[in-house]
């Protein structure tokens, strides 16, 4: 299936989780990652069950610190 | 209050913007906007903001001019050094622009100091370094009904996003609790290109000057990241505001502003 991962079209097995796109994009700090799928946030308790499909826009949204010291 | 004519001549690129104009420049010349943090990023915005004429800005630091902050931290020199960051900021903005009032702060914020701190002004920027601070301020605007700006640099990644409260989708909203300390890396333990600052913190005061004159679309709803790496902006579309959001949802369950543990790692060469 295609997926849209941070605005890039990529093709992954169908019956995907969002744990496992998580691990195969090799996401820095996966367990404080944001994850939104089709502009919708994604409670992390759910990355496990959460099964993506063809179409679906994923995006993860880190956290940043740094600016003044 | 009719322009002088040094004002006319400072300010001609800015009053030859259609979008701008005479009526733009006024609104600067009023507006008043507080800078919280004079590092990285509110260096950069100090600079083009008091460049601006942004009438009246206030900085909020409680930090001194280091040797280590001068690859980033275009407002301050090596002459600087040891200097409170809040009066070198000062010193030179006051350099650039005599026209403007420069207000100064020499404190972090806390939950005690605030609200105090952010009431007087239009819009907020949030310079800091640090999640406990970023969530301060991010409950402190919601809470206050004050707009601002959050961003945040590493390495050579940065992001930011605009806040209405009330409106667009808060910090919170997003990053539900700041992560636990050293959980997720500050830039003295990994890193920042000093023109990260320049680009992310030019980009706040870019919207603070659009959110003055009422110029453009604001970046409310969307999380805007760069990679300088691969020399990439990329815009992502946030839900709508409050959705269980414990702090700008329309039944909060945070109604109490909370210091957080400071993240801060004290990294120093040699250790």
């Amino acid at each position: 299936m295609k997926i849209t991962v941070a605005g890039e079209k990529k093709e992954y097995a169908d019956n995907l989780t969002i744990a496992a796109l998580i691990e195969a994009e090799d996401v820095e700090t996966p367990q404080y990652v944001t994850v939104s799928v089709n502009e919708e946030f994604i409670d992390s308790d759910k990355f496990d069950s959460f099964t993506l499909k063809e179409g679906d826009e994923v995006e993860f949204l880190y956290f940043m610190g740094g600016g003044a010291r | 209050m009719a322009f002088t004519n040094e004002q006319l001549e400072r300010y001609s690129r800015h009053i030859i913007l259609k979008e701008i104009g005479a009526k733009g420049q006024k609104k600067l010349l009023n507006a008043k906007v507080l800078i919280i943090g004079a590092g990285g990023l509110g260096a950069p915005a100090a600079l083009y903001l008091a460049a601006a004429g942004v009438g009246t800005i206030g900085i909020v630091d409680a930090d001194e001019v280091d040797l280590s902050n001068l690859q980033r931290q275009v407002i301050h020199t090596t002459n600087d050094i040891g200097k409170k960051k809040v009066e070198s900021a000062a010193e030179t903005m006051r350099a650039i622009n005599p026209d403007i009032t420069v207000n100064t702060y020499y404190q972090y914020v806390t939950s005690e100091n605030i609200l105090d701190l952010i009431k007087d002004y239009d819009f907020i920027l949030d310079g800091t370094d640090n999640f406990p601070a970023k969530f301060l301020i991010n409950d402190a605007c919601v809470m206050a009904g004050k707009p601002f700006s959050h961003a945040g640099i590493i390495r050579f990644k940065g992001q930011l996003t605009t806040i209405i409260p009330g409106e667009s989708p808060c910090y919170r909203c997003i990053f539900k609790n700041p992560p636990p300390k050293d959980a997720v890396p500050t830039c003295k333990q990994a890193g920042v290109i000093g023109a990260m600052g320049g680009v992310i913190g030019s980009l706040q005061a870019m919207e603070a000057v659009k959110f003055i004159t009422g110029v453009g679309e604001l970046l409310t709803g969307y999380l805007l990241t760069y990679d300088a790496l691969k020399m990439e902006f990329h815009k992502i579309k946030l839900p709508p505001r409050g959705k269980g959001c414990a702090v700008c949802s329309d039944e909060p369950t945070i109604t109490e502003l909370i210091d957080y543990e400071q993240a801060v790692c004290e990294w120093k060469p040699g250790e």
